[in-house]
């Protein structure tokens, strides 16, 4: 049995520990020691990004990057991104416009979408569509979530046109 | 109340699933659990000389390693559960481990249990197998040559069966003005849910209740093959399809691993999970189509056609899996003259085993397949007499229905005609020939493909089940119970899973109700609480189990109207029910709600003499027959003849699938039909070295369609409802594989006419349709 | 998939990160974003004995102009890369390249510095850095040492970099304003690497003769190239579509391509030809 070393990270706002092997992976931390499931594992090449969460503000895959390197991040997941009674605005874009099936690759999706709002509030179809490379969906054929995007950026420039609703709502995802 | 049917309804399921709180099979975590993986055959056809697994058993955490031996007698083979008759079918079934010989790589050989899912992985890489290689094949044509390696000793030339349906004189053919021969093949495709199969099993030694968690699109026919392998009564085994990341067909197979997790929890009394990787998945899960079809097709001069036959040769791969010999058999040949009003059509079919990964359903299962040879046909045909492809479907197309095709299929509904003239308006066919015609002018090569599909969905009655040797029936269960609030639950035997019927079916029901549609739950997909059902596929569910949905509805309003009416002190006939409210004929005042009905139902302080408590219903409804979904397909794409590449610039399609009762989710089926049709006519395919290695086993080289391949996709309805159910549903998940591969294909090669090209075989890859150019540039 | 255990040691600066090179004695290995290494971990076909991070050493990290070239720290990110104003002014064209690279999230984690000493021959950088003279900083038991990329890179997934030095920044040449680059990229569909990429950096006199040309080509062989004999063809020419067509034939003339189940060899050189031309034609014309 390997060594073990301690990991601390502050997840959807809240810091959790955990002693690990630094071989395990960050999507495994999050599902398997801190029983957040709605990230998830859709392949084993780092091509179908159901397993995207944002690290330190970054959409990234967190089936290829080892737990004990993500040691002091702040990591938000799909958990973290808005609830059932305040949705954030791209899971609004996704349910108003049946951005997903199945929903299994949704989460991953939704955090990189979350990725490209962040440096976009306007993005095109095809820099959407250029943004979702990282991810795979075998369901919708993609055109819905493309107009989940659209809506869901709509829904933000709606808000930050609006001081009052700013203060709720960030494109980083953080609901405060 | 207004009416939500016909609405675009947001999902019910949605709140779960994007907030991160839905449960999928590696979701599930119960006290004690234990890991099991499967080591896994690197040969594709081996003798197995020794399995040592001290080693891996020396791992601190490992608690137990299964070798084929340990488990032979403990689970009985995986049997198919369709053996279609009348083809001398030899069926080999999946066995759980494999004993002796190894008949394709990736079959499962041992299976490790550890305490986490690191250790089993660690523990894999400490058994040794030792092989004696034996030849491989892997092309179904070169299993059937004489010196090809023979896979079962019992089985000459690998040939599983030998099919026929349907009979086409042969003076049709010797007199016939035209005839058109082609060789088409249906490349092997894989569905890949973006969730892979998994399973969680838990044993309770007390009472012997088995429960298994597995991504299944029949939890009921799982349960019959798991409890029948295991030796244990159904009674005693609960199969649970929690939330599901699409199936596609690859989760209809009944497969080995969840009975071993099975075993494994009863032999070590601690749950267990087993979780597939992806390049797992690609080796273990059920492979599809790969069927090479040769077809040929008489015609007239002047554009009609007498007669079809086709001639299949379907790998099934190395064992028969669970629908292995039905999807290239029956769900193929019944279907061959697709659209088209052909007096004489032929179908036969050879069955082959392989050293590769068993075949079985995928999205459209056999009518894909179908549909691409009689659509490719008929532009070959059009091609050869000089006619526009449009002009020869119109010269064909069935011109009213009910109609019966040469194989016996009832075509239910719809306006053939009308369809193929909404597309060809919506895409402005004449505008978009003449810009074709300028740009081949200036050396662009746009090309427009066209299919005007049709196809057998809405599985169906339980008489042609048992004809066609469908070891089961094909009706379905829809339950409804009516709680004392006067919410409800509804229930089903289907097991959806991605498409949405725990919305559609609320519509149903807050409609027959007059309720909100929030006062409605849905459950499926857990044998405990559902009584049979058979399951999802075949776009089955809101045809059949949709029937008995409406069928159970309408019994409860039945119920609850005698129960108002005695209320109200009236005869049951001068009572009215409309928008969720009982009221009495020309005194609307006196009334009861269905909350009240439902509340009164259920105290039973004052029901009619005679009449039983509660307010429940149940229906099991066997159609009457199959139903008809079919359209029209058309795409303009453009070649970049420098390097082969495709673009497609748009796509518009036209179906009438029926009553529809949610548009947004009817039209999202169809761009995820689409975009796997798509899928398989440019980019994906399975592909095996000769030694049998897959060689396309991973995401980086099986070419999953990405957003970016896509223009937005114009597509619209045209609603003619069935007359077999009562929705008049006809199905939609599987309009789109069905129609798009020969639409793309036939728009390619008519991109290509300025060439020559008369035929590429899929995926048009560009180096594929580059090389076309290339040579016919270099010839001329 | 699952990585073999390893054992795990964070190095806080670079001479740190070289003695436990030195320490580990050829099992231990590099990793700072991961992205090239933990793929290939998880399928345990690199099984390292110890893995030495070095992704917190702050000083790997950012963008600077040194003259006519501009230097990124080997931890710079895709992302931090393209967002970079330096980069924006003086090498747009990485900035188009970088966009090129995988997708939103591994641009987001991968690294400039890991890219080049992963030597992937499919990677896009390489094609790029080779068409703008890139320079590989090396720290080594012996000190710093400067590489051009040409003599770094020699093989698929080989580099001269030394077991026990690290690779500390790399810096490209700052094309001259007065003329044009480009990175055009012919995507693999299903992984997204480049089955062929084509940088090209060109300039031409007032009166039309190229006075500069610089063609690197990844993707197509077992590692990114220079198309010299492209160079040499259109150096002192005037850029006309004749000279440009002729001298994209002569993209891959002397390099063994590459074959996989998505091209064969035959059709890479081809598309090294087509892209070459294509990028000449958007640098030139």
């Amino acid at each position: 049995m390997a060594k073990k070393y301690p990991v601390q990270v502050k997840v959807n706002g809240k810091m959790k520990s955990a002693e690990v092997e630094p071989r395990l992976l960050l999507v495994h931390l999050l599902r398997d020691e801190f029983d957040l499931t709605g990230t998830h594992i859709g392949c084993d090449t780092s091509q179908c990004g159901a397993c995207t969460v944002m690290l330190d503000g970054m959409a990234v895959k967190s089936c290829t990057i080892l737990a004990i390197q993500a040691d002091g991040a702040e990591i938000t997941t799909v958990e973290g991104l808005g609830s059932r009674e305040e949705l954030h605005p791209i899971q609004q874009g996704f349910w108003e416009k049946h951005g997903l099936q199945c929903g299994f690759c949704t989460p991953g999706v939704m955090m990189a979408v979350n990725g490209l709002l962040q440096e976009n509030i306007n993005p095109s179809e095809a820099e959407i569509r250029e943004a979702l490379d990282g991810v795979i969906c075998r369901c919708t054929g993609y055109q819905f979530i493309v107009k989940a995007v659209q809506h869901a950026a709509e829904l933000i420039r709606e808000q930050q046109s609006q001081p009052v609703s700013l203060e709720n709502v960030t494109t980083r995802g953080d609901v405060s | 109340m207004t009416q939500v049917i016909g609405k675009p309804i947001k999902r019910k399921e949605d709140p779960k699933l994007i907030t991160g709180h839905g449960q999928f099979t590696d979701d599930i975590k119960l006290p004690g659990m234990l890991f099991a993986t499967m080591k896994r055959s690197r040969y594709a056809h081996a003798k197995i000389k020794r399995i040592h697994t001290a080693e891996a058993l020396k791992l601190p955490g490992v608690m137990a390693v299964y070798t084929g031996k340990d488990v032979q007698d403990k689970i009985k083979p995986i049997r198919s559960i369709w053996l279609v008759p009348g083809c001398n079918l030899i069926p080999k079934d999946r066995i759980p481990l494999a004993v002796d010989k190894v008949n394709y790589a990736g079959e499962a050989v041992a299976m490790v249990v550890a305490e986490s899912r690191y250790i089993a992985y660690d523990a894999l890489e400490l058994i040794d197998v030792e092989y004696e290689e034996l030849p491989v094949v892997v092309d179904q044509e070169a299993a059937l040559a004489e010196a090809a390696p023979v896979i079962y000793d019992d089985v000459p030339k690998n040939i599983a069966f030998t099919w026929k349906a349907g009979d086409v004189p042969e003076e049709v053919f010797i007199n016939a003005e035209v005839v058109v021969k082609q060789r088409l093949v249906e490349q092997r495709v894989i569905a890949n849910p973006m969730e892979t199969r998994g399973a969680v099993a838990s044993y309770n030694p007390g009472s012997g209740d088995l429960t298994i968690w597995c991504t299944t699109q029949n939890p009921h026919i799982h349960r019959i093959t798991y409890a029948d392998a295991l030796g244990i009564p159904e009674t005693k085994l609960r199969i649970i399809a929690p939330d599901m990341g699409g199936g596609f067909g690859a989760k209809i197979a009944v497969y080995t691993e969840e009975a071993l997790v099975g075993l494994a929890a009863m032999q070590l009394k601690q749950p267990v999970k087993w979780v597939e990787g992806r390049q797992e998945h690609f080796l273990a899960t059920s492979h599809a189509r790969d069927q090479v079809i040769t077809t040929e097709l008489a015609g007239t001069k002047d554009g009609k056609i007498l007669a079809i036959r086709a001639k299949n040769i379907a790998n099934l791969g190395a064992y028969l899996s669970t629908m292995g010999a039905g999807v290239p058999t029956i769900d193929f040949g019944l279907m061959v003259t697709g659209a088209y009003d052909i007096p004489y059509a032929q179908a036969e079919t050879i069955g082959v085993y392989t050293n590769t990964t068993p075949t079985d359903a995928y999205r459209g299962a056999g009518k894909p397949e179908a549909s691409f040879q009689i659509e490719r046909m008929i532009n070959i045909f059009a091609d050869k007499i000089g006619m526009d492809p449009v002009e020869v479907r119109k010269k064909n197309l069935v011109a009213k229905v009910p109609y019966t095709n040469a194989m016996g299929c009832n075509y239910d509904s719809g306006d053939y005609h009308g369809t193929l003239a909404k597309a060809l308006e919506a895409i402005d066919y004449v505008g978009l020939k003449k810009e074709q015609e300028e740009a081949r002018k200036n050396g662009r090569l746009l090309g427009i493909g066209i299919s005007t599909y049709v196809e057998l969905c809405g599985l169906g009655p339980s008489k042609v089940a048992g004809a066609i040797g469908f070891g089961g029936g094909l009706w379905e269960n829809s339950s409804i119970r009516v709680h004392p609030s006067g919410k409800v639950t509804i229930f089903t035997g289907a097991s959806p899973h991605g498409q949405g019927e725990g919305t559609t079916f609320a519509q149903v029901v807050a409609d027959k109700f007059g309720i909100p549609l929030e006062d409605i739950e849905f459950v499926s997909g857990d044998t405990l609480i559902i009584s049979m059902g058979w399951g999802t596929y075949g776009s089955r569910t809101t045809p059949v189990a949709g029937g008995a949905l409406s069928i159970a509805a309408d019994r409860i309003v039945e119920k609850a109207k005698i129960i108002a009416a005695h209320e109200l002190g009236v005869p049951l006939e001068d009572v009215e029910f409309a928008k969720g409210i009982f009221s009495i004929k020309e005194q609307p005042d006196q009334q009861r709600t269905f909350k009240e009905i439902a509340w009164s139902a259920n105290n039973a302080w004052n029901l009619p003499d005679g009449m039983e408590p509660a307010l429940e219903g149940q229906s099991f409804f066997d159609p009457p027959d199959f139903v008809y979904p079919f359209g029209a397909h058309i795409c303009v794409v453009e070649v970049d003849p420098d390097t082969g590449m495709v673009e497609l610039k748009r796509y518009v399609c036209v179906d009438d699938v029926g009553r529809i009762i949610n548009p947004m989710i009817a039209e999202g089926q169809v761009h995820g039909g689409l975009a796997q049709g798509i899928g398989q006519a440019l980019w994906e395919q399975s592909v095996y070295s000769d030694k049998g290695q897959l060689l396309s086993g991973t995401f980086m080289d099986y070419a999953m369609p990405k957003a970016r391949f896509f223009p937005m996709i114009e597509s619209s309805f045209i609603e003619s409802p069935s007359p077999v159910n009562p929705l008049g549903a006809k199905g939609i998940g599987e309009t789109g594989t069905t129609a798009a591969p020969s639409v793309i294909v036939n728009a390619v090669i008519d991109a290509l006419a300025p060439y020559g090209v008369k035929d590429l075989p899929m995926p048009l890859t560009p180096e594929k349709v580059w090389k076309a150019i290339h040579e016919r540039s270099d010839g001329q | 998939m699952i990585p073999t255990s390893f054992d795990y040691v964070r190095a806080a600066s670079v001479p740190e990160a070289i003695q436990l090179l030195k320490n580990f004695n050829g099992e231990g290995k590099l990793i700072a974003g991961g992205h090239s290494l933990v793929p290939l971990m998880k399928f345990r076909i690199t099984t390292p004995g110890t893995l030495i991070d070095i992704s917190q050493i702050q000083e790997l990290k950012g963008v600077s102009k040194e003259g006519g070239r501009l230097v990124i720290g080997a931890l710079t990110t895709y992302a931090e890369a393209l967002g970079d104003p330096l980069v924006a002014a003086h090498l747009p064209v990485l900035a188009e390249a970088i966009q090129k690279i995988a997708d939103l999230q591994v641009r987001n984690k991968g690294t400039i510095g890991g890219n080049i000493a992963h030597a992937d021959p499919a990677a896009d950088l390489p094609a790029l850095a080779l068409a703008l003279d890139a320079v590989v900083h090396i720290t080594g038991e012996d000190g710093e040492e400067r590489v051009p990329i040409q003599d770094f890179l020699f093989g698929p997934f080989m580099t001269a970099l030394p077991e026990t030095s690290i690779v500390t920044a790399v810096s490209f040449a700052i094309p001259p304003t007065e003329g044009k680059s480009t990175y055009l990229k012919y995507f693999h569909p299903a992984s997204g690497y480049a089955v062929v990429g084509v940088a090209a950096v060109a300039r031409k006199t007032a009166d039309g003769v190229i006075n500069h040309i610089r063609v690197g080509i990844t993707g197509a062989g077992d590692c990114a190239f220079r198309a010299e004999n492209v160079e040499k063809y259109l150096l002192g020419k005037t850029a006309t579509l004749e000279n440009i067509s002729k001298a994209a034939q002569l993209a891959a003339d002397e390099v063994d391509m590459g074959e996989d189940l998505f091209a064969s060899s035959d059709y890479r050189r081809h598309l090294c030809e087509v892209y070459t031309e294509r990028a000449l034609r958007k640098v030139l014309l």
